[in-house]
Protein backbone atom coordinates (compact mmCIF):
# COMPACT_ATOMS: atom_id res chain seq x y z
CA UNK A 1 0.00 0.00 0.00
CA UNK A 2 2.68 2.44 1.11
CA UNK A 3 4.87 1.32 -1.78
CA UNK A 4 2.04 2.00 -4.22
CA UNK A 5 1.60 5.52 -2.84
CA UNK A 6 5.28 6.44 -2.84
CA UNK A 7 5.70 4.70 -6.18
CA UNK A 8 3.17 7.01 -7.73
CA UNK A 9 4.42 10.12 -5.91
CA UNK A 10 7.96 9.49 -7.14
CA UNK A 11 6.91 8.71 -10.71
CA UNK A 12 6.56 12.39 -11.60
CA UNK A 13 3.55 11.88 -13.86
CA UNK A 14 -0.11 12.77 -13.86
CA UNK A 15 -2.61 10.03 -12.94
CA UNK A 16 -3.66 9.91 -16.60
CA UNK A 17 -0.14 9.09 -17.77
CA UNK A 18 0.40 6.73 -14.85
CA UNK A 19 -2.80 4.93 -15.79
CA UNK A 20 -4.16 4.81 -12.27
CA UNK A 21 -7.91 5.23 -11.84
CA UNK A 22 -7.47 5.34 -8.05
CA UNK A 23 -5.17 8.37 -8.17
CA UNK A 24 -7.33 10.03 -10.81
CA UNK A 25 -10.33 9.71 -8.47
CA UNK A 26 -8.36 11.21 -5.60
CA UNK A 27 -7.19 14.11 -7.77
CA UNK A 28 -10.75 14.74 -8.99
CA UNK A 29 -12.06 14.75 -5.41
CA UNK A 30 -9.32 17.09 -4.22
CA UNK A 31 -9.83 19.45 -7.15
CA UNK A 32 -13.62 19.48 -6.71
CA UNK A 33 -13.33 20.26 -3.01
CA UNK A 34 -10.60 22.82 -3.70
CA UNK A 35 -12.70 24.60 -6.33
CA UNK A 36 -15.72 24.66 -4.03
CA UNK A 37 -13.61 26.13 -1.23
CA UNK A 38 -12.16 28.66 -3.66
CA UNK A 39 -15.69 29.67 -4.67
CA UNK A 40 -16.61 30.15 -1.02
CA UNK A 41 -13.49 32.24 -0.49
CA UNK A 42 -14.23 34.23 -3.65
CA UNK A 43 -17.73 34.95 -2.43
CA UNK A 44 -16.37 36.46 0.76
CA UNK A 45 -13.50 38.26 -0.96
CA UNK A 46 -15.73 39.74 -3.63
CA UNK A 47 -18.14 41.22 -1.14
CA UNK A 48 -15.33 42.45 1.07
CA UNK A 49 -13.21 43.95 -1.72
CA UNK A 50 -16.18 45.55 -3.47
CA UNK A 51 -17.25 47.01 -0.15
CA UNK A 52 -13.80 48.47 0.49
CA UNK A 53 -13.68 49.87 -3.04
CA UNK A 54 -16.96 51.65 -2.32
CA UNK A 55 -15.80 52.72 1.16
CA UNK A 56 -18.13 50.37 3.00
CA UNK A 57 -17.36 47.68 5.52
CA UNK A 58 -19.04 44.75 3.83
CA UNK A 59 -20.12 41.70 5.84
CA UNK A 60 -18.97 42.16 9.45
CA UNK A 61 -21.49 40.32 11.61
CA UNK A 62 -21.14 36.58 10.96
CA UNK A 63 -17.75 35.63 12.31
CA UNK A 64 -14.73 37.93 12.54
CA UNK A 65 -14.81 40.37 9.62
CA UNK A 66 -17.68 38.34 8.16
CA UNK A 67 -15.44 35.31 7.55
CA UNK A 68 -18.29 32.87 8.14
CA UNK A 69 -20.75 34.80 5.96
CA UNK A 70 -20.42 32.50 2.90
CA UNK A 71 -21.13 29.46 5.09
CA UNK A 72 -24.18 31.17 6.52
CA UNK A 73 -25.32 32.01 3.00
CA UNK A 74 -24.78 28.45 1.83
CA UNK A 75 -26.80 27.13 4.77
CA UNK A 76 -29.56 29.62 4.05
CA UNK A 77 -29.67 28.57 0.39
CA UNK A 78 -29.76 24.87 1.27
CA UNK A 79 -32.75 25.17 3.60
CA UNK A 80 -34.69 27.57 1.40
CA UNK A 81 -37.86 26.37 -0.30
CA UNK A 82 -37.16 24.97 -3.75
CA UNK A 83 -39.67 26.63 -6.06
CA UNK A 84 -40.37 25.28 -9.54
CA UNK A 85 -42.78 27.46 -11.54
CA UNK A 86 -46.08 25.78 -12.38
CA UNK A 87 -45.76 26.39 -16.13
CA UNK A 88 -42.06 25.53 -16.32
CA UNK A 89 -40.73 22.69 -18.42
CA UNK A 90 -39.88 20.50 -15.42
CA UNK A 91 -37.22 18.21 -16.88
CA UNK A 92 -35.27 20.97 -18.61
CA UNK A 93 -35.69 23.28 -15.63
CA UNK A 94 -34.34 20.58 -13.37
CA UNK A 95 -31.37 19.65 -15.54
CA UNK A 96 -30.19 23.16 -16.47
CA UNK A 97 -28.26 23.88 -13.22
CA UNK A 98 -26.77 20.38 -13.36
CA UNK A 99 -25.51 20.96 -16.90
CA UNK A 100 -24.01 24.33 -15.98
CA UNK A 101 -22.26 22.97 -12.89
CA UNK A 102 -20.99 19.83 -14.59
CA UNK A 103 -19.51 21.69 -17.55
CA UNK A 104 -17.85 24.22 -15.26
CA UNK A 105 -16.23 21.50 -13.16
CA UNK A 106 -15.34 19.13 -16.00
CA UNK A 107 -12.96 21.68 -17.51
CA UNK A 108 -10.67 21.26 -14.50
CA UNK A 109 -9.78 17.74 -15.70
CA UNK A 110 -7.00 19.16 -17.86
CA UNK A 111 -5.96 22.21 -15.83
CA UNK A 112 -2.30 21.70 -14.89
CA UNK A 113 -1.78 22.95 -11.35
CA UNK A 114 1.73 21.57 -11.65
CA UNK A 115 3.74 19.18 -13.77
CA UNK A 116 2.22 16.26 -11.91
CA UNK A 117 -0.84 18.04 -10.54
CA UNK A 118 -3.37 17.57 -13.31
CA UNK A 119 -5.90 14.77 -13.53
CA UNK A 120 -4.74 13.98 -17.03
CA UNK A 121 -2.92 15.57 -19.91
CA UNK A 122 -4.83 15.45 -23.16
CA UNK A 123 -3.40 15.98 -26.58
CA UNK A 124 -6.33 18.34 -27.17
CA UNK A 125 -6.25 20.06 -23.75
CA UNK A 126 -7.06 23.64 -24.75
CA UNK A 127 -9.69 22.57 -27.27
CA UNK A 128 -11.26 20.35 -24.63
CA UNK A 129 -11.52 23.26 -22.22
CA UNK A 130 -12.98 25.53 -24.91
CA UNK A 131 -15.46 22.88 -25.98
CA UNK A 132 -16.67 21.99 -22.53
CA UNK A 133 -16.99 25.62 -21.48
CA UNK A 134 -18.92 26.35 -24.68
CA UNK A 135 -21.37 23.68 -23.53
CA UNK A 136 -22.01 25.82 -20.47
CA UNK A 137 -24.04 28.23 -22.57
CA UNK A 138 -26.47 25.37 -23.20
CA UNK A 139 -27.29 25.21 -19.52
CA UNK A 140 -27.98 28.93 -19.51
CA UNK A 141 -30.25 28.64 -22.55
CA UNK A 142 -32.05 25.68 -21.00
CA UNK A 143 -32.56 27.61 -17.76
CA UNK A 144 -33.86 30.68 -19.54
CA UNK A 145 -36.19 28.86 -21.86
CA UNK A 146 -37.61 26.33 -19.40
CA UNK A 147 -38.50 29.01 -16.84
CA UNK A 148 -41.28 30.06 -19.22
CA UNK A 149 -41.01 33.68 -18.24
CA UNK A 150 -39.95 36.82 -20.04
CA UNK A 151 -36.90 38.02 -18.12
CA UNK A 152 -35.11 34.65 -18.11
CA UNK A 153 -35.79 34.22 -21.82
CA UNK A 154 -34.35 37.65 -22.60
CA UNK A 155 -31.38 36.91 -20.38
CA UNK A 156 -30.59 33.62 -22.03
CA UNK A 157 -31.01 35.08 -25.52
CA UNK A 158 -28.50 37.77 -24.65
CA UNK A 159 -26.22 35.25 -23.06
CA UNK A 160 -26.15 32.90 -26.03
CA UNK A 161 -25.53 35.74 -28.49
CA UNK A 162 -22.77 37.11 -26.30
CA UNK A 163 -21.02 33.83 -25.64
CA UNK A 164 -21.16 32.68 -29.25
CA UNK A 165 -19.64 35.95 -30.48
CA UNK A 166 -16.90 36.21 -27.88
CA UNK A 167 -15.90 32.57 -28.29
CA UNK A 168 -14.51 33.48 -31.73
CA UNK A 169 -12.21 36.23 -30.47
CA UNK A 170 -11.19 33.94 -27.62
CA UNK A 171 -10.39 31.12 -30.01
CA UNK A 172 -8.27 33.36 -32.24
CA UNK A 173 -6.26 34.59 -29.25
CA UNK A 174 -5.72 30.99 -28.13
CA UNK A 175 -4.59 29.93 -31.61
CA UNK A 176 -1.94 32.63 -31.67
CA UNK A 177 -0.60 31.33 -28.35
CA UNK A 178 -0.68 27.76 -29.69
CA UNK A 179 1.28 28.95 -32.74
CA UNK A 180 4.01 30.15 -30.42
CA UNK A 181 4.44 26.65 -29.00
CA UNK A 182 5.47 25.39 -32.42
CA UNK A 183 8.52 27.63 -32.70
CA UNK A 184 11.06 25.25 -31.16
CA UNK A 185 9.90 21.84 -32.24
CA UNK A 186 8.21 22.46 -35.58
CA UNK A 187 4.85 21.11 -34.45
CA UNK A 188 2.89 22.91 -31.80
CA UNK A 189 0.79 21.35 -29.11
CA UNK A 190 -2.66 21.87 -27.64
CA UNK A 191 -1.86 19.99 -24.45
CA UNK A 192 -1.94 22.26 -21.40
CA UNK A 193 1.19 20.72 -19.91
CA UNK A 194 2.90 20.87 -23.30
CA UNK A 195 2.15 24.59 -23.60
CA UNK A 196 3.72 25.37 -20.23
CA UNK A 197 6.73 23.22 -21.08
CA UNK A 198 7.09 25.07 -24.39
CA UNK A 199 7.22 28.35 -22.45
CA UNK A 200 9.85 26.79 -20.21
CA UNK A 201 11.86 25.65 -23.23
CA UNK A 202 11.63 29.07 -24.91
CA UNK A 203 12.65 30.80 -21.67
CA UNK A 204 9.78 33.27 -21.74
CA UNK A 205 6.13 33.59 -20.87
CA UNK A 206 4.08 33.86 -24.03
CA UNK A 207 2.71 37.22 -22.88
CA UNK A 208 6.22 38.66 -23.49
CA UNK A 209 6.87 36.66 -26.65
CA UNK A 210 7.19 38.79 -29.82
CA UNK A 211 6.34 41.86 -27.78
CA UNK A 212 3.71 43.30 -28.20
CA UNK A 213 2.02 40.45 -30.12
CA UNK A 214 1.74 38.08 -27.18
CA UNK A 215 0.53 40.89 -25.00
CA UNK A 216 -2.21 41.90 -27.46
CA UNK A 217 -3.40 38.31 -27.84
CA UNK A 218 -3.47 38.06 -24.07
CA UNK A 219 -5.46 41.29 -23.88
CA UNK A 220 -8.02 40.01 -26.39
CA UNK A 221 -8.38 36.84 -24.36
CA UNK A 222 -8.60 38.73 -21.08
CA UNK A 223 -11.50 40.82 -22.40
CA UNK A 224 -13.24 37.91 -24.10
CA UNK A 225 -13.04 35.75 -21.00
CA UNK A 226 -14.92 38.32 -18.93
CA UNK A 227 -17.69 38.32 -21.54
CA UNK A 228 -17.58 34.53 -21.72
CA UNK A 229 -18.26 34.18 -18.01
CA UNK A 230 -21.04 36.81 -18.02
CA UNK A 231 -19.29 39.04 -15.52
CA UNK A 232 -19.32 42.81 -15.13
CA UNK A 233 -18.95 44.91 -17.28
CA UNK A 234 -20.41 42.33 -19.69
CA UNK A 235 -23.02 40.93 -17.30
CA UNK A 236 -25.94 41.73 -19.56
CA UNK A 237 -27.55 38.27 -19.23
CA UNK A 238 -28.19 39.05 -15.57
CA UNK A 239 -28.36 42.84 -15.66
CA UNK A 240 -30.42 43.37 -12.53
CA UNK A 241 -31.60 46.85 -13.47
CA UNK A 242 -33.16 45.51 -16.69
CA UNK A 243 -33.82 41.80 -16.28
CA UNK A 244 -34.22 41.23 -12.50
CA UNK A 245 -31.65 38.42 -12.42
CA UNK A 246 -31.55 37.29 -16.03
CA UNK A 247 -31.63 33.61 -16.82
CA UNK A 248 -31.85 32.45 -13.21
CA UNK A 249 -34.71 34.72 -12.12
CA UNK A 250 -37.03 31.78 -11.45
CA UNK A 251 -34.47 29.70 -9.60
CA UNK A 252 -34.27 29.62 -5.85
CA UNK A 253 -32.47 27.83 -3.08
CA UNK A 254 -30.11 25.03 -3.94
CA UNK A 255 -30.61 25.23 -7.71
CA UNK A 256 -29.71 28.90 -7.68
CA UNK A 257 -26.61 28.17 -5.63
CA UNK A 258 -25.55 25.67 -8.31
CA UNK A 259 -25.64 28.51 -10.85
CA UNK A 260 -23.58 30.62 -8.49
CA UNK A 261 -21.07 27.82 -8.01
CA UNK A 262 -20.85 27.26 -11.76
CA UNK A 263 -20.31 30.94 -12.51
CA UNK A 264 -17.34 31.17 -10.18
CA UNK A 265 -15.96 27.79 -11.25
CA UNK A 266 -16.13 28.96 -14.88
CA UNK A 267 -14.28 32.15 -13.91
CA UNK A 268 -11.57 30.04 -12.31
CA UNK A 269 -11.45 27.80 -15.39
CA UNK A 270 -10.97 30.58 -17.94
CA UNK A 271 -8.44 32.27 -15.65
CA UNK A 272 -6.50 29.01 -15.57
CA UNK A 273 -6.52 28.91 -19.38
CA UNK A 274 -5.10 32.43 -19.44
CA UNK A 275 -2.47 31.58 -16.84
CA UNK A 276 -1.47 28.39 -18.65
CA UNK A 277 -1.27 29.95 -22.09
CA UNK A 278 0.34 33.29 -21.35
CA UNK A 279 1.60 33.48 -17.79
CA UNK A 280 3.74 30.39 -17.63
CA UNK A 281 1.32 28.12 -15.78
CA UNK A 282 2.89 26.60 -12.70
CA UNK A 283 6.37 28.03 -13.28
CA UNK A 284 7.78 30.28 -10.59
CA UNK A 285 8.97 33.77 -11.57
CA UNK A 286 12.35 33.92 -13.33
CA UNK A 287 13.26 30.23 -13.48
CA UNK A 288 15.90 31.17 -16.08
CA UNK A 289 17.71 34.14 -14.47
CA UNK A 290 17.43 33.08 -10.85
CA UNK A 291 18.23 29.41 -11.36
CA UNK A 292 20.39 27.14 -9.25
CA UNK A 293 19.81 25.20 -6.04
CA UNK A 294 20.07 28.26 -3.77
CA UNK A 295 17.31 30.13 -5.60
CA UNK A 296 15.25 26.92 -5.79
CA UNK A 297 15.35 26.60 -2.03
CA UNK A 298 14.68 30.29 -1.52
CA UNK A 299 11.62 30.24 -3.78
CA UNK A 300 10.29 27.04 -2.21
CA UNK A 301 9.91 28.90 1.10
CA UNK A 302 7.59 31.50 -0.40
CA UNK A 303 4.30 29.51 -0.06
CA UNK A 304 4.93 29.02 3.65
CA UNK A 305 5.96 32.67 4.03
CA UNK A 306 2.78 33.85 2.29
CA UNK A 307 0.68 31.84 4.74
CA UNK A 308 2.71 33.18 7.65
CA UNK A 309 2.01 36.73 6.49
CA UNK A 310 -1.70 35.96 6.30
CA UNK A 311 -1.58 34.37 9.74
CA UNK A 312 0.28 37.40 11.07
CA UNK A 313 -2.38 39.73 9.67
CA UNK A 314 -5.11 37.66 11.32
CA UNK A 315 -3.31 37.69 14.67
CA UNK A 316 -2.73 41.44 14.36
CA UNK A 317 -6.46 41.78 13.78
CA UNK A 318 -7.07 39.70 16.89
CA UNK A 319 -4.95 42.05 18.96
CA UNK A 320 -6.66 45.11 17.51
CA UNK A 321 -10.20 43.81 18.13
CA UNK A 322 -12.20 46.04 20.50
CA UNK A 323 -11.91 44.69 24.04
CA UNK A 324 -15.63 44.43 24.76
CA UNK A 325 -17.56 41.31 25.82
CA UNK A 326 -19.72 41.35 22.66
CA UNK A 327 -16.65 40.89 20.46
CA UNK A 328 -15.05 38.14 22.55
CA UNK A 329 -16.27 35.23 20.39
CA UNK A 330 -15.16 36.99 17.24
CA UNK A 331 -11.73 37.72 18.70
CA UNK A 332 -11.22 34.10 19.68
CA UNK A 333 -12.47 32.96 16.27
CA UNK A 334 -10.05 35.21 14.41
CA UNK A 335 -7.23 34.01 16.65
CA UNK A 336 -8.07 30.39 15.87
CA UNK A 337 -8.27 31.14 12.13
CA UNK A 338 -4.87 32.86 12.21
CA UNK A 339 -3.36 29.97 14.14
CA UNK A 340 -4.77 27.49 11.60
CA UNK A 341 -3.24 29.46 8.72
CA UNK A 342 0.07 29.48 10.59
CA UNK A 343 -0.11 25.71 11.15
CA UNK A 344 -0.76 25.14 7.43
CA UNK A 345 2.27 27.35 6.76
CA UNK A 346 4.32 25.17 9.13
CA UNK A 347 3.24 22.03 7.23
CA UNK A 348 4.38 23.70 4.02
CA UNK A 349 7.88 24.03 5.51
CA UNK A 350 8.37 20.23 5.52
CA UNK A 351 10.82 19.57 2.64
CA UNK A 352 8.77 16.81 0.95
CA UNK A 353 5.61 18.94 0.98
CA UNK A 354 7.55 22.08 0.04
CA UNK A 355 8.90 20.50 -3.13
CA UNK A 356 5.50 19.26 -4.28
CA UNK A 357 3.37 22.23 -3.34
CA UNK A 358 5.24 25.16 -4.79
CA UNK A 359 4.05 24.73 -8.38
CA UNK A 360 0.44 24.63 -7.12
CA UNK A 361 1.16 27.78 -5.13
CA UNK A 362 2.43 29.72 -8.13
CA UNK A 363 -0.46 28.58 -10.30
CA UNK A 364 -3.03 29.50 -7.68
CA UNK A 365 -1.37 32.86 -7.08
CA UNK A 366 -1.59 33.74 -10.77
CA UNK A 367 -5.22 32.61 -10.94
CA UNK A 368 -5.95 34.63 -7.79
CA UNK A 369 -4.60 37.72 -9.55
CA UNK A 370 -7.18 37.20 -12.30
CA UNK A 371 -9.95 36.71 -9.77
CA UNK A 372 -8.96 40.00 -8.18
CA UNK A 373 -9.12 41.59 -11.63
CA UNK A 374 -12.66 40.28 -12.03
CA UNK A 375 -13.71 41.97 -8.79
CA UNK A 376 -11.82 45.11 -9.74
CA UNK A 377 -13.64 45.29 -13.10
CA UNK A 378 -16.94 44.90 -11.34
CA UNK A 379 -16.10 47.74 -8.98
CA UNK A 380 -14.80 50.00 -11.74
CA UNK A 381 -16.57 49.68 -15.08
CA UNK A 382 -20.20 50.53 -15.81
CA UNK A 383 -22.18 47.92 -17.71
CA UNK A 384 -22.02 47.97 -21.49
CA UNK A 385 -25.11 48.42 -23.62
CA UNK A 386 -25.92 45.38 -25.72
CA UNK A 387 -25.07 46.97 -29.07
CA UNK A 388 -21.80 48.23 -27.62
CA UNK A 389 -21.05 44.73 -26.44
CA UNK A 390 -21.63 43.28 -29.90
CA UNK A 391 -19.58 46.07 -31.44
CA UNK A 392 -16.64 45.36 -29.15
CA UNK A 393 -16.84 41.65 -29.88
CA UNK A 394 -17.20 41.72 -33.65
CA UNK A 395 -15.63 44.99 -34.74
CA UNK A 396 -12.78 45.35 -32.29
CA UNK A 397 -11.72 42.05 -30.75
CA UNK A 398 -12.25 39.85 -33.81
CA UNK A 399 -10.15 41.96 -36.25
CA UNK A 400 -7.45 42.48 -33.65
CA UNK A 401 -7.39 38.75 -32.93
CA UNK A 402 -7.09 37.94 -36.64
CA UNK A 403 -4.35 40.52 -37.16
CA UNK A 404 -2.39 39.24 -34.17
CA UNK A 405 -2.74 35.68 -35.42
CA UNK A 406 -1.38 36.56 -38.87
CA UNK A 407 1.36 38.74 -37.41
CA UNK A 408 2.41 35.99 -35.00
CA UNK A 409 2.62 33.50 -37.84
CA UNK A 410 4.69 35.93 -39.93
CA UNK A 411 7.09 36.82 -37.13
CA UNK A 412 7.43 33.16 -36.20
CA UNK A 413 8.29 32.22 -39.76
CA UNK A 414 10.48 35.28 -40.27
CA UNK A 415 13.64 33.42 -41.40
CA UNK A 416 11.73 31.34 -43.96
CA UNK A 417 9.76 34.36 -45.15
CA UNK A 418 12.91 36.47 -45.53
CA UNK A 419 14.64 33.67 -47.44
CA UNK A 420 11.63 33.35 -49.76
CA UNK A 421 11.54 37.09 -50.41
CA UNK A 422 15.27 37.14 -51.11
CA UNK A 423 14.83 34.18 -53.46
CA UNK A 424 12.05 35.95 -55.38
CA UNK A 425 14.07 39.14 -55.67
CA UNK A 426 17.09 37.28 -57.00
CA UNK B 1 -1.90 -0.45 -19.99
CA UNK B 2 -5.34 -1.79 -20.83
CA UNK B 3 -7.46 0.18 -23.28
CA UNK B 4 -9.87 2.53 -21.57
CA UNK B 5 -12.40 2.27 -24.38
CA UNK B 6 -14.12 -0.95 -23.51
CA UNK B 7 -17.02 -2.67 -25.18
CA UNK B 8 -19.27 -1.39 -22.42
CA UNK B 9 -18.56 2.19 -23.44
CA UNK B 10 -19.31 1.40 -27.06
CA UNK B 11 -22.72 -0.05 -26.27
CA UNK B 12 -23.46 2.71 -23.77
CA UNK B 13 -22.63 5.44 -26.28
CA UNK B 14 -24.49 3.63 -29.05
CA UNK B 15 -27.56 3.31 -26.84
CA UNK B 16 -27.40 7.02 -25.94
CA UNK B 17 -26.91 8.04 -29.55
CA UNK B 18 -29.81 5.95 -30.88
CA UNK B 19 -32.27 6.83 -28.12
CA UNK B 20 -31.55 10.54 -28.38
CA UNK B 21 -31.60 10.43 -32.19
CA UNK B 22 -35.06 8.86 -32.04
CA UNK B 23 -36.08 11.55 -29.56
CA UNK B 24 -34.90 14.23 -32.02
CA UNK B 25 -37.50 13.18 -34.58
CA UNK B 26 -40.31 12.16 -32.25
CA UNK B 27 -40.41 15.12 -29.86
CA UNK B 28 -43.07 17.64 -30.86
CA UNK B 29 -41.36 20.39 -28.92
CA UNK B 30 -38.45 21.70 -31.04
CA UNK B 31 -36.40 22.70 -27.99
CA UNK B 32 -36.53 19.14 -26.66
CA UNK B 33 -35.57 17.90 -30.12
CA UNK B 34 -32.57 20.24 -30.24
CA UNK B 35 -31.47 19.20 -26.76
CA UNK B 36 -31.69 15.53 -27.77
CA UNK B 37 -29.63 16.38 -30.83
CA UNK B 38 -26.92 17.65 -28.50
CA UNK B 39 -26.90 14.33 -26.64
CA UNK B 40 -26.54 12.54 -29.99
CA UNK B 41 -23.65 14.77 -31.01
CA UNK B 42 -21.92 14.28 -27.66
CA UNK B 43 -22.24 10.49 -27.97
CA UNK B 44 -20.71 10.74 -31.45
CA UNK B 45 -17.85 12.74 -29.92
CA UNK B 46 -17.41 9.82 -27.51
CA UNK B 47 -17.17 7.47 -30.50
CA UNK B 48 -14.45 9.61 -32.05
CA UNK B 49 -12.55 9.43 -28.78
CA UNK B 50 -12.88 5.63 -28.84
CA UNK B 51 -11.43 5.66 -32.35
CA UNK B 52 -8.41 7.57 -31.01
CA UNK B 53 -9.31 10.71 -32.90
CA UNK B 54 -9.40 13.26 -30.05
CA UNK B 55 -9.16 16.27 -32.34
CA UNK B 56 -12.28 15.32 -34.27
CA UNK B 57 -14.07 14.70 -30.97
CA UNK B 58 -13.10 18.13 -29.66
CA UNK B 59 -14.12 19.83 -32.89
CA UNK B 60 -17.42 17.97 -32.77
CA UNK B 61 -18.07 19.37 -29.29
CA UNK B 62 -16.85 22.91 -30.01
CA UNK B 63 -18.55 23.35 -33.38
CA UNK B 64 -21.67 21.21 -33.31
CA UNK B 65 -22.71 20.90 -29.70
CA UNK B 66 -21.34 24.26 -28.58
CA UNK B 67 -21.88 26.35 -31.67
CA UNK B 68 -24.40 25.17 -34.21
CA UNK B 69 -27.01 23.69 -31.88
CA UNK B 70 -26.77 26.80 -29.71
CA UNK B 71 -27.69 28.81 -32.80
CA UNK B 72 -30.55 26.36 -33.47
CA UNK B 73 -31.83 26.92 -29.97
CA UNK B 74 -31.37 30.66 -30.37
CA UNK B 75 -33.68 30.64 -33.38
CA UNK B 76 -36.16 28.15 -31.92
CA UNK B 77 -36.62 30.27 -28.81
CA UNK B 78 -37.78 33.17 -30.97
CA UNK B 79 -40.57 31.10 -32.54
CA UNK B 80 -43.98 30.95 -30.95
CA UNK B 81 -43.80 27.41 -29.69
CA UNK B 82 -47.30 26.83 -28.29
CA UNK B 83 -48.86 27.42 -31.68
CA UNK B 84 -46.43 25.10 -33.42
CA UNK B 85 -47.08 22.24 -31.03
CA UNK B 86 -50.87 22.50 -31.36
CA UNK B 87 -50.85 22.74 -35.12
CA UNK B 88 -52.01 19.69 -37.05
CA UNK B 89 -49.27 18.35 -39.28
CA UNK B 90 -50.95 18.00 -42.67
CA UNK B 91 -48.10 17.00 -44.96
CA UNK B 92 -47.80 13.23 -44.61
CA UNK B 93 -44.20 12.53 -45.47
CA UNK B 94 -43.64 9.38 -43.49
CA UNK B 95 -43.77 7.10 -46.54
CA UNK B 96 -41.09 9.03 -48.36
CA UNK B 97 -39.14 9.33 -45.10
CA UNK B 98 -39.24 5.59 -44.45
CA UNK B 99 -38.15 4.85 -48.02
CA UNK B 100 -35.25 7.31 -47.78
CA UNK B 101 -34.16 5.91 -44.42
CA UNK B 102 -34.30 2.34 -45.72
CA UNK B 103 -32.32 3.30 -48.82
CA UNK B 104 -29.66 4.95 -46.69
CA UNK B 105 -29.56 1.98 -44.33
CA UNK B 106 -29.20 -0.37 -47.30
CA UNK B 107 -26.39 1.70 -48.71
CA UNK B 108 -24.54 1.67 -45.38
CA UNK B 109 -24.97 -2.10 -45.05
CA UNK B 110 -23.71 -2.57 -48.62
CA UNK B 111 -20.65 -0.41 -47.98
CA UNK B 112 -19.94 -2.25 -44.77
CA UNK B 113 -20.22 -5.67 -46.46
CA UNK B 114 -18.06 -4.64 -49.43
CA UNK B 115 -15.41 -2.83 -47.44
CA UNK B 116 -15.29 -5.06 -44.37
CA UNK B 117 -11.66 -5.96 -45.03
CA UNK B 118 -10.70 -2.31 -44.73
CA UNK B 119 -11.69 -2.35 -41.05
CA UNK B 120 -8.95 -3.87 -38.89
CA UNK B 121 -10.27 -6.69 -36.70
CA UNK B 122 -8.56 -5.45 -33.53
CA UNK B 123 -8.78 -1.72 -33.29
CA UNK B 124 -6.96 -0.22 -30.40
CA UNK B 125 -3.59 -1.94 -30.59
CA UNK B 126 -1.76 -0.12 -33.35
CA UNK B 127 -3.70 3.10 -33.21
CA UNK B 128 -2.84 4.00 -29.69
CA UNK B 129 0.53 5.46 -30.58
CA UNK B 130 -1.08 7.67 -33.18
CA UNK B 131 -3.36 9.31 -30.63
CA UNK B 132 -0.61 11.52 -29.25
CA UNK B 133 0.03 13.12 -32.63
CA UNK B 134 -3.53 13.13 -33.94
CA UNK B 135 -3.92 16.93 -33.96
CA UNK B 136 -0.49 17.55 -35.43
CA UNK B 137 -1.09 15.02 -38.19
CA UNK B 138 -4.43 16.56 -39.11
CA UNK B 139 -2.76 19.98 -39.25
CA UNK B 140 0.08 18.74 -41.43
CA UNK B 141 -2.32 16.93 -43.76
CA UNK B 142 -4.68 19.91 -44.07
CA UNK B 143 -1.99 22.47 -44.77
CA UNK B 144 0.26 20.15 -46.75
CA UNK B 145 -1.32 17.49 -48.90
CA UNK B 146 -4.85 18.89 -48.90
CA UNK B 147 -3.98 22.57 -49.01
CA UNK B 148 -5.98 23.28 -52.16
CA UNK B 149 -9.27 21.56 -51.18
CA UNK B 150 -8.97 23.18 -47.76
CA UNK B 151 -8.67 26.65 -49.26
CA UNK B 152 -11.59 25.93 -51.63
CA UNK B 153 -13.72 24.93 -48.65
CA UNK B 154 -12.81 28.11 -46.79
CA UNK B 155 -13.63 30.15 -49.88
CA UNK B 156 -17.03 28.48 -49.96
CA UNK B 157 -17.57 29.47 -46.34
CA UNK B 158 -16.55 33.04 -47.13
CA UNK B 159 -19.10 33.14 -49.95
CA UNK B 160 -21.73 31.85 -47.53
CA UNK B 161 -20.87 34.57 -45.00
CA UNK B 162 -21.01 37.32 -47.63
CA UNK B 163 -24.29 35.92 -48.92
CA UNK B 164 -25.80 35.91 -45.44
CA UNK B 165 -24.74 39.53 -44.89
CA UNK B 166 -26.16 40.59 -48.26
CA UNK B 167 -29.48 38.87 -47.54
CA UNK B 168 -29.77 40.20 -43.99
CA UNK B 169 -28.79 43.81 -44.69
CA UNK B 170 -31.37 45.88 -46.54
CA UNK B 171 -28.92 48.62 -47.39
CA UNK B 172 -25.23 47.90 -47.73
Amino acid sequence: MLDAITGYLNSGTTPGEYGSIFWATIYILVITIGISLAVIAMNWLERKILAHMQIRLGPMRVGPHGLLQPFADALKLLIKEDIIPEEADKLVFWSAPVVVTMTAFTTFLVVPFGRTHAVTDMNIGVLFMLGISSLGVLGIIMAGWSSNSHYPLMGSLRSSAQMVSYEIAMGLAIVSAVLMTSLQTGTGTLSMIGIVEAQNAQQTWFIFKFFPLGFIAFGVFAIAMVAETNRAPFDLPEAESELVAGFHTEYSGFRWSLFFLAEYAAMLAVSSIAVTLWLGGWMRPFPNFLSGPAWETAFSFIPALALFVLAGMCLLGTVRMPKIPQMRVQTVGLGIFGTLLGLVGLVLLVPAVRERVQDIFWFVTKVAFFMYLYIWYRGTFPRYRFDQLMKVGWKVLLPIGLAVLIATAMVGLYPELAAAVVGVVQ
Amino acid sequence: MTPVATTFFFYFLAFMAIVSAIAVITRRNPVHAALSLIVTLLSLAGFYLMLYAPFVAAVQIVLYAGGIVVLFLFVIMLINLEQNIREYQFNKQWIVGTLAAMALGGLLLFVFRQGRDAFPPVFYQGFRTLEGYNTQQIGIALYGQYMFPFEIASLLLLVAIVGAVVMAKKRI
